[in-house]
């Protein structure tokens, strides 16, 4: 039973991992373990190996060495497990299907060969379309929605996957202050129902607020724990390499002035 | 000779049955399986494995002295195979991209493929004859058991079209995620290219290897500026590729001494001409259309308000 399952171990376990595109290590040693039930950052420079990390944790690129457990089981056998959200720009919007379609596409893990979605699908996927209020675009082709819409499509398609453990790669890059708020009134709805979120995520103005745990990487993990106690001007100052720009306001509140692009 | 009596005519002569079914089924399967390469925007690809099976045929030919499709099958899948593990070891390891890359492996393919054709025909090869007719195609030289293997593998390529469609769709639209929920995406995208590779190489005999890409791009690329759903795209190539065929080969019967291969790639050519010309909202024509009635309509705006609530509004909207 998952249930009893998720009682015993972590929702994600990875240990020594390290990633090398050709020769360059783009991660190095990293272990974690993440808890049930949280909403986590991560955070760090440019190339700092934050999607990566994801795209290792979910077996999409090859590991140089380390281990990856769901739930206690490698990846590829916890599928059903995992939701994922890549960045926006990894497909073509101008793909001939429509929202409502790209949301199905959610479901295809559960369907198992050859068969089609149906009508049970399609209601299921109404439902997450509504969800992210979308459910007024279903059959609008995908290249008419705004980059926001188009955001929100990919996480109506990440609901319906119906997953306890969650991969979110830069949901919020380049989307309007609604999509933003809509997102993490969602993340925070996952989060209610026990799921576990974890999102690459570029504006340190809002860890704060958004995260429960913070990681901050730069191809090491740098530090990993709750936000309070993690998100220190000194452990930025690490991670970033002091490429950081702070404005300090009185006691430790930060306010930060990111030298980062988004990218 | 009026258009109807023609065709009439055209399908009394058994020979031009066959013919005709074997351009038909060609511009199917090619027009079907076509779609997925170009939405993976493989549309090259098409190309780089239609001139890699020259060499591969050629091969297959001297080491056995047999003209068979199947054994051509495997020399081109194997040639084909060398190239594109090619293009990605030139890709991997230096800083050339991909269509660079694609065009260096084609053209090296291809030159080796008439160095050896050259060496077949000035060769003592027994059964040489026709192998030349790959370059530019003969269709007029297929018969009954070309036609019967051509129908074999396009009922193939349709039925896994078709039962795969919830898997290839998704393998086009995001590999990333595909993976993400356990597709062997690997296994897959090879089914993909395999059917790309059939389809090239029996259309190779119908329209050669130089026009034989024409058939997987052509099509698919009209039949998208019809419609925004795939299984519809995918239905509309597979039936403008059809068409071509049997246009191609209507046109041939009527005036003898014009091939037909070529002649069905010009015809599929006209259709995306008017495809790009007259798709709706996405041709030339629709676009043209919507422009001007955007504009009209942001006269009669700036005509109706007064200029100071437009100052208004432009400053608002910035």
């Amino acid at each position: 039973m998952p249930e009893k399952n998720s009682a015993i171990h972590a929702p994600l376990q990875i240990t020594g991992l390290s990633v090398a595109y050709q020769k360059k290590p783009v991660l190095r040693n990293v272990s974690f373990e993440v808890t049930e039930g949280e909403l986590i950052g991560v955070i760090g420079p440019n190339g700092a190996g934050k999607s990566t990390l994801i795209k290792a944790a979910l077996g999409l690129i090859p590991r140089l060495a380390g281990e990856v457990k769901v739930y206690g089981k490698p990846c590829n056998q916890q599928r059903q497990l995992i939701g994922y959200v890549p960045q926006r720009e990894s497909v073509d919007w101008d793909f001939p299907t429509n929202a409502l379609d790209v949301v199905m596409m959610g479901r295809y893990g559960h369907l198992g060969w050859f068969r089609r979605p149906g009508s049970k699908e399609k209601e299921i996927a109404m439902e997450c379309l509504s969800k992210v209020g979308m459910a007024d675009y279903a059959t609008r082709q995908i290249s008419q929605l705004s980059g926001g819409q188009q955001q929100r499509v990919f996480l109506a398609r990440a609901l319906a996957q119906d997953a306890k453990l969650y991969f979110m790669d830069e949901p919020f890059a380049g989307v309007d202050a609604a999509t933003e708020k809509a997102i993490i009134s969602l993340l925070q709805e996952l989060k209610r129902s026990g799921k576990t979120v974890i999102v690459v995520h570029h504006d340190l103005a809002t860890v704060k607020e958004y995260f429960d745990s913070v990681l901050l990487l730069n191809v090491e993990l740098q530090e990993f724990g709750l936000t309070n106690e993690v998100f220190t001007r000194a452990n930025l100052q690490r991670t970033y390499g002091g490429r950081l720009s702070f404005l300090d306001r009185q006691d430790d509140e930060l306010l930060l002035l990111s030298g980062q692009g988004k990218g | 000779m009026s258009a109807v009596d023609s065709i009439l005519s055209m399908l009394k002569d058994p020979n031009t049955q066959w013919i005709l079914l074997g351009c038909m089924l060609l511009g199917l399967c090619s027009g079907v399986i076509g779609c997925f390469a170009y939405l993976r925007k493989q549309s090259l690809m098409g190309d780089t494995l239609a001139h890699a099976a020259l060499p591969g045929i050629c091969i297959a030919f001297m080491l056995t002295g047999i003209k068979s499709i199947l054994l051509f099958l495997i020399g081109a899948g194997i040639a084909g195979l060398v190239a594109t593990l090619g293009i990605g070891f030139i890709t991997r390891n230096s800083r050339i991209k991909p269509d660079a890359a694609m065009g260096i492996v084609l053209s090296g393919f291809f030159g080796l493929g008439i160095v050896l054709l050259t060496q077949i025909q000035h060769g003592d090869y027994g059964n040489q004859s026709g192998l030349d007719k790959f370059l530019f195609g003969q269709a007029a030289s297929m018969i009954g058991s070309d036609v019967t293997t051509m129908l074999i593998v396009c009922s193939v390529i349709i039925a896994a079209c078709t039962l795969l469609f919830k898997e290839f769709k998704l393998l086009s639209f995001d590999p990333g995620f595909a993976r993400g929920i356990g597709y062997p995406v690997v296994l897959l995208e090879q089914l993909m290219m395999f059917f790309i590779v059939v389809s090239v190489v029996v259309g190779i005999q119908a329209v050669g290897v130089v026009l034989v890409a024409a058939l997987l791009i052509t099509p698919a690329v009209s039949a998208r500026y019809w419609t925004d759903r795939l299984g519809a795209m995918v239905m509309l190539s597979g039936l403008f590729g059809a068409l071509s065929g049997v246009v191609g080969t209507w046109l041939s019967s009527t005036t003898a001494s014009l091939p037909t291969g070529p002649l069905s790639v010009l015809a599929s050519t006209l259709l995306f001409l008017f495809s790009l010309l007259l798709g709706p909202r996405r041709g030339l024509l629709a676009k043209q259309l919507t422009r001007i009635r955007a504009k009209r309509q942001l006269e009669q705006h700036t005509a109706q308000q007064p200029v100071q609530e437009l100052a208004k509004e432009g400053g608002r909207s910035l």
